[in-house]
């Protein structure tokens, strides 16, 4: 059935709680924040929703920084976010990771909890003419004998080889944020952001672990030295106002000339953003020199698959990380 | 799935404007859930039992917007967004349709003092809120300084990014993104122009920085 | 009679001046209107759905469900659209329409390419529209496309002629391939070109008005409203006069906007269709499938030289993808044959059929890729020898036109060279490629010559001068945003001796009198040219009423020898003798006098006025004397980040000799603004095409990446003052084009000076950069 920008119906929700129940009650509804992913999908007739539930009277508020870390409410905006005095100073790679997304008109108007759930950019994916089985099911992936060349070469399948399209989540990923989701009952439960994404499988069309009416209700990210000497890097095909080809976003502990810990994740090269471990083990316990930076960086793409036009990135995300770790310890 | 639009309640419904009909009816009692939520103190409970339950909207509704201090009551699908109202309901076609899809700018307006894609904005959602488009920026016959320095500097060739240009521009020295070249550059991607005005909107822009 | 304001001699003029853009107020207050902003009583929506496939056959269409959504007027289908009087389905209707597409979708029930309108859905409100439109159920049998000149299916020929037929597609002088063979020096190399589009700002839009059953009036986004008039008239049967498109504001076209697309006449039949205006307005997917493209594209350049860099043959082939109808490429060997002096020349085309729309003009058509090749190839000579690039091009001046055998009407390439090369501070240049740093950054400058010739066009204006010293003036064209209100008004003020503000200048409406399309540089030449004639014919209506006014200064005075002075009728062997034209208007009870001029090409300033020993009326063919051409030349500087494969250009500079400048800052906006279009090509830019669907991947604005601001440095940009007293009465070339021909040679070269690496395939996105370092 198409029912693009259908004739949805429209509630602005009091509480979370009636948020949530009302997409429980019903399959069809979505949540509507910062609409800038959800209404560019309905328009594009990828999906359709039969009610939309704006959530933004919900106060679901607040950019604090304690000892612990920072809380960031979920309908923050990414504005607000990237500009925020303490995650500048304390978490530079959110900041930066935020500012070099979409536009300023679109990071005003962008919910951080909306962000984590934005769609791919595969052409594939965002035209309903093509056969897509993150949108259909078993209809197919032209992408993979297609037009690849921006597509995964990390956690791919031979379902889906879409790129996760946030760049916010990979500094997330990297900073071993979690979420808190609310669900219908008002149980709320924590889930570190890296399992809250699934790897497409031969089931691309379910993106990520929420449960049915399950809400987004804030960010958490514990404090950590590698937050605080952190930093986003974005290669993509213009200066601005681009989806990153390849990105890494990393922090650095180093006392006296060693690395204490190391984290470090990749975007545009992943169907879910994707996190190193490999790379962060490798770099503890040595100088931050750019020899150490390229041993670490080579263990980054060992299981890399890529297909015919996104060979590149095997190389580019290599050098991208490398560079990354320069700048942090510049 | 919802099609109480059909039903003669619902047509009555809407023509008396936005439904009050209980959200428990609309949702076929499974908000009966929320309402008692297990896990949720008896305080609140009650409070939810006291708050009246938010309505559905659907079909044809009142919406009431305050666009350049005027306020306009109109009647709305849900899914009407901001921009398509300026253009076809309005007569507001300073706010251009460029992709309506937030890929160019075109439609930037602000609301409550920030710039925003218009093709992304539900109508419906904009309401209570400030709405500031083009045609809202001059007073009355004097231009405000960016329309001024875009005249000057000839920041656009053929006017159509130009109304989202501007706001852009306006919004972007209020935020202090607009003290340097490279900066103001940055600051004013989310808004293209095919016919490549770029160094003379930034020209613009920069000019009205700096007089502060 | 040599009556006219001498004002080309004459400073002091408001031609040349940087005017503010007299439309300027109505877009920066939103008050200008495009052309789907006219709300018409009773206006409904359009909206197209289109095929997802590219080739097959509609087996059934199912249009019951869209038309049962509320607000639905009509579903409109091959099956129960209007019938036309002519389509371009067949050669004689496509010539006759002037159609730039030799088929117009929902006419069969074939399906020639990807995205083809098969249903137009007319609604109350455009949501109602939008939505009914993804409601048309068509059922198709599918057959497997071909996507390109480089798909294994696809079958190369010989098109004999390219351009749509206009252009030969064998070009032979001399003896190319023989004079190669026995060259000190051969250079061989293969530049490869993505799908462009041309994208607009604003979508192609339509809104069609039915006033009675046989007299329609169109707002049309279009670049020329006398070219959609006629191909109206052709395509419905009624007679030119009884149909009147309006294009009043036009939001960028760069050639797309140039021919009457189906969506135009779709609407009509729409709106005939339900009795009631239709808007619509394509979407932004809609749009790259909508108003043509330019090809996807290879072509090979063989250049032959001596020892010592001198050019002795060139041979050029082009292969590229075209439509299942129509032969259109754009011809790259134009540049290729007269931008040197090339004794020995030949150039050939190939062809392949695809499952493609016709692609067409855009933005320097044929010059823009052929000076990509050209000058890249030129960039290879220079290093090859060791010389300066600018160098080598010295000494391959074309000291007249090799391709024609013909003089220049002017060239001021070589003071384009030198002056660029002193803004840009190209002797700073460290002539070895691949050794300048700034910090990460390699750092390179490049330099490419451009040209764009003065095309053949013809058009007419209205000049009315009121006794009370205001004017209005009129002429059919369109302003594309390049400044055609303001210039206009300019060149009318100093031919009518009257401020700008006391002019109105009307255009954009077949009401008016006809003007060229604005394309092919030509609008602001020739217009200019038509209202100065216009002019010139108000003064003589007025000069033959003062010589019999018994109370006039200039009574029984000669009419040659009366001037025109800023509107002041005077002897000209004794000023003092004469009257303002209002004095003279007033006696005579004249509210206003009105004149027609006719801008023609090849009637230059001096031989275009009227009564003059060389003008037209003695048969003096000056177009067919000269070759016509402007000459620029732009220089680059990027900074390469060869570990990312990131290049940005960080400085720009270009001096273009065209003609007479008709304001020096619009003028500038349009070659800041042809760069800007061309670093779009050479560095982002590319419509991807699936090879198996032969559809588009990246249809949209976040994937096409156009340039923004951030991309873009500080620019410069001159005019060498240039008098050319052949082309027409204002001396005008146009600058439209040229500011984008050799800027992505400009970006290569300077990309190649610091990389050491020699990119030809476009756009140069990081991926190409880095892995071309890789390989070193």
């Amino acid at each position: 059935m198409l029912l693009a920008m259908n004739n949805f119906a429209y509630t602005q929700a009091a509480s979370t709680k009636e948020a949530t129940a009302a997409k429980q009650a019903d399959k069809q509804a979505a949540f509507i924040g910062g609409g800038t992913t959800l209404l560019d999908i309905m328009k594009a007739n990828i999906e359709q929703h039969t009610l939309l539930i704006d959530i933004n009277r919900l106060s679901l508020l607040g950019i604090e920084n304690g000892a612990s870390g920072l809380r960031i409410g979920a309908l923050e905006r990414m504005s607000d976010v990237g500009e925020h005095p303490q995650v500048v100073q304390n978490y530079p790679v959110i900041s930066q990771s935020l500012l070099a997304s979409a536009s300023p008109q679109l990071r005003n108007m962008a919910s951080m909890g909306g962000n984590l759930l934005q769609k791919t950019r595969c052409g594939y994916y965002r035209d309903v003419a093509f056969p897509c089985n993150k949108r259909v099911p078993g209809s197919g992936c032209p992408a993979q004998t297609g037009d690849n060349r921006n597509l995964a070469i990390f956690g791919t399948s031979p379902s889906c080889i879409a790129t996760h399209a946030s760049d916010l989540a990979v500094a997330l990923v990297a900073l071993e944020a979690k979420l808190t989701l609310e669900n219908p009952k008002g149980a709320t439960r924590t889930v570190p952001l890296a399992d809250f994404y699934k790897l497409p499988g031969s089931t691309p069309h379910i993106e990520t672990h929420l449960q049915p009416g399950e809400l987004i209700t804030a960010i958490t990210v514990p404090a950590a030295a590698h937050a605080r000497k952190s930093h986003y890097l974005k290669v993509r095909d213009r200066a601005s106002y681009a989806y990153a080809l390849v990105s890494a976003a990393v922090g650095l502990d180093v006392q006296g000339g060693t690395i204490r810990s190391a984290r470090v994740a990749l975007g545009g090269v992943g169907t879910v953003p994707w996190r190193v471990p490999a790379v962060e083990k490798a770099l503890v316990g040595k100088a931050p020199t750019e020899d150490n930076f390229r041993a670490a960086a080579a263990l980054a793409v060992r299981d890399a698959s890529p297909r015919e036009h996104n060979k590149f990135k095997v190389e580019l995300a290599q050098r991208t990380l490398v560079r990354a770790l320069l700048e942090v310890v510049a | 799935m919802h099609s109480d639009d059909q039903t003669p309640d619902a047509a009555n419904a809407a023509s008396q404007g936005p439904s009050r009909r209980s959200f428990l009816k609309q949702t076929g009692g499974l908000l009966g859930v929320a309402l008692a939520p297990p896990i949720a103190s008896q305080a609140e409970a009650l409070a939810d039992k006291l708050a009246p339950a938010s309505p559905i909207l659907s079909g044809q509704i009142n919406v009431s917007l305050n666009i350049n201090g005027q306020a306009k009551n109109l009647r709305l699908e849900p899914r009407t967004t901001l921009l398509d109202t300026l253009r076809e309901h309005l007569d507001l076609t300073g706010t251009k349709k460029g992709c309506d899809h937030g890929q160019c700018g075109a439609c930037t307006v602000h609301i409550d003092g920030k710039r925003v894609n218009s093709c992304l904005t539900l109508a419906v959602m904009a309401q209570g809120k400030q709405i500031t488009t083009i045609e809202g920026l001059a007073k009355g016959e004097e231009l405000h300084p960016m329309q001024e320095a875009f005249l000057k500097h000839d920041g656009f060739q053929c006017g159509y990014c130009t109304p989202g240009q501007i706001m852009s521009g306006v919004a972007c020295v209020k935020e202090g993104h607009a003290t340097t070249d490279d900066q103001a550059r940055e600051w004013m991607s989310g808004n293209i122009c095919r016919c490549g005005a770029y160094p003379n909107i930034l020209a613009a822009v920069r000019e009205v920085a700096n007089k502060g | 009679m040599d009556s006219e304001p001498q004002f080309f001699d004459q400073p002091g003029g408001y031609v040349g001046q940087p005017l503010v853009r007299v439309d300027g107020r109505e877009k920066v207050t939103g008050k200008a209107k495009y052309s789907a902003e006219f709300p018409l009583p009773g206006l409904t929506y359009g909206v197209l759905a289109t095929s997802p496939i590219a080739k097959g056959k509609i087996q059934r269409i199912d249009t019951s469900a869209a038309a049962r959504e509320p607000g639905v007027i009509a579903v409109l289908t091959h099956q129960n659209l209007p019938k036309l009087a002519k389509t371009p389905n067949d050669p004689q209707g496509k010539k006759d329409i002037g159609a730039p597409m030799g088929f117009l979708p929902l006419t069969s029930d074939e399906i020639f390419y990807a995205a083809q309108p098969v249903a137009i859905v007319v609604a109350d409100t455009l949501d109602h529209a939008l939505h009914a439109a993804t409601l048309v159920k068509v059922t198709y049998q599918a057959a497997q496309p071909i996507a390109s000149f480089l798909d294994p299916k696809a079958e190369l020929f010989d098109p004999q002629k390219v351009q749509d037929g206009k252009q030969d597609g064998h070009t032979r002088r001399g003896d190319a391939k023989g004079a190669l063979a026995s060259s000190a020096i051969q250079l061989t190399a293969t530049y490869n070109h993505p799908v462009y589009n041309h994208n607009p700002m604003e979508p192609g839009s339509t809104t069609a008005h039915w006033e009675a059953p046989d007299r329609l009036t169109v707002y049309e986004s279009t670049q020329g409203v006398t070219r959609t008039q006629s191909a109206l008239t052709a395509m419905l049967g009624i007679p030119r006069e009884q149909i009147r498109v309006v294009t009043k504001y036009l939001g960028g076209g760069f050639g797309c906007k140039g021919s009457c697309w189906p969506h135009t006449i779709l609407t009509i039949q729409a709106a005939k269709a339900v009795n009631r205006p239709v808007q619509l307005m394509l979407t932004r997917k809609q749009q790259f499938t909508s108003m043509g493209h330019r090809e996807d594209q290879t072509q090979t350049v063989q250049l032959g030289a001596t020892a010592d860099g001198k050019i002795t043959s060139i041979v050029h082939t082009k292969t590229s993808t075209t439509s299942p109808w129509d032969n259109y490429a754009e011809s790259n060997s134009k540049i290729l044959d007269m931008l040197y002096a090339t004794p020995n020349f030949e150039a050939t085309y190939q062809l392949a059929r695809a499952n493609v729309m016709t692609s067409t003009f855009m933005r320097a058509p044929g010059e823009a890729p052929g000076s990509f090749a050209i000058e890249c190839s030129m960039d290879d000579l220079a290093y090859r020898i060791g010389v300066d690039p600018i160098e080598i091009r010295l000494r391959n001046h074309a000291d007249h036109d090799y391709s024609t055998n013909k003089p220049w009407s002017s060239k001021s390439l070589k003071q384009c060279y030198a002056r660029g090369a002193e803004l840009f501070g190209w002797s700073k240049r460290n002539p070895r490629p691949g050794v300048t740093r700034d910090g990460r950054y390699l750092v390179g400058m490049g330099m490419a010559s451009a040209s764009y010739p003065v095309h053949n066009s013809q058009g007419t204006a209205r000049a009315r001068l009121y006794a009370d010293g205001h004017a209005v003036v009129q002429s059919g064209a369109t302003d594309l945003g390049t400044g055609t209100y303001t210039v206009i008004t300019q060149v009318a003020a100093d031919a009518l001796g009257l401020p700008p503000e006391k002019i109105r200048f009307e255009l954009g409406d077949t009401n008016l009198p006809t003007a060229p399309n604005s394309g092919g540089s030509v609008a602001a030449g020739t217009v200019s040219s038509s209202v100065y004639m216009a002019a010139q014919d108000v003064w003589q209506k007025l000069i033959k009423v003062a010589v019999v006014d018994k109370k006039s200064p200039l009574f029984k005075a000669k009419p040659e020898d009366v001037t025109v002075e800023k509107g002041r009728l005077q002897l000209k062997k004794d000023p003092s003798k004469g009257e303002r034209f209002a004095d003279l208007m007033k006696r005579a009870e004249m509210t206003d006098v009105e004149g027609m001029g006719q801008g023609k090409y090849g009637s230059g300033y001096e031989t275009g006025r009227s009564g003059s020993p060389a003008g037209p009326n003695n048969n003096t063919d000056t177009a067919g004397e000269h070759s016509m051409h402007s000459f620029g030349a732009h220089f680059c500087e990027v900074r390469v980040d060869m570990d990312l494969g990131t290049i940005r250009v960080s400085k720009w500079v270009s001096v273009m000799g065209a003609g007479r400048i008709l304001n020096a800052q619009t003028a500038r906006s349009q070659i800041i603004g042809g760069a800007i279009f061309g670093i779009g090509s050479a560095l982002m830019e590319e419509t991807i095409r699936d090879p198996h669907f032969s559809r588009y991947t990246n249809a949209d604005l976040a994937n096409y990446h156009v340039p923004v601001n951030a991309d873009i440095p500080d620019m410069t940009v001159e005019f060498v003052e240039e008098n050319d007293p052949f082309i027409n009465a204002m001396g005008v070339k146009g600058i439209g084009e040229i500011s984008m021909v050799g800027v992505a040679a400009a970006v290569a070269n300077a990309v190649y000076h610091a990389t050491g690496k020699r990119l030809r395939d476009l756009p140069l996105t990081p991926d190409k950069v880095m892995m071309a370092g890789l390989a070193s």
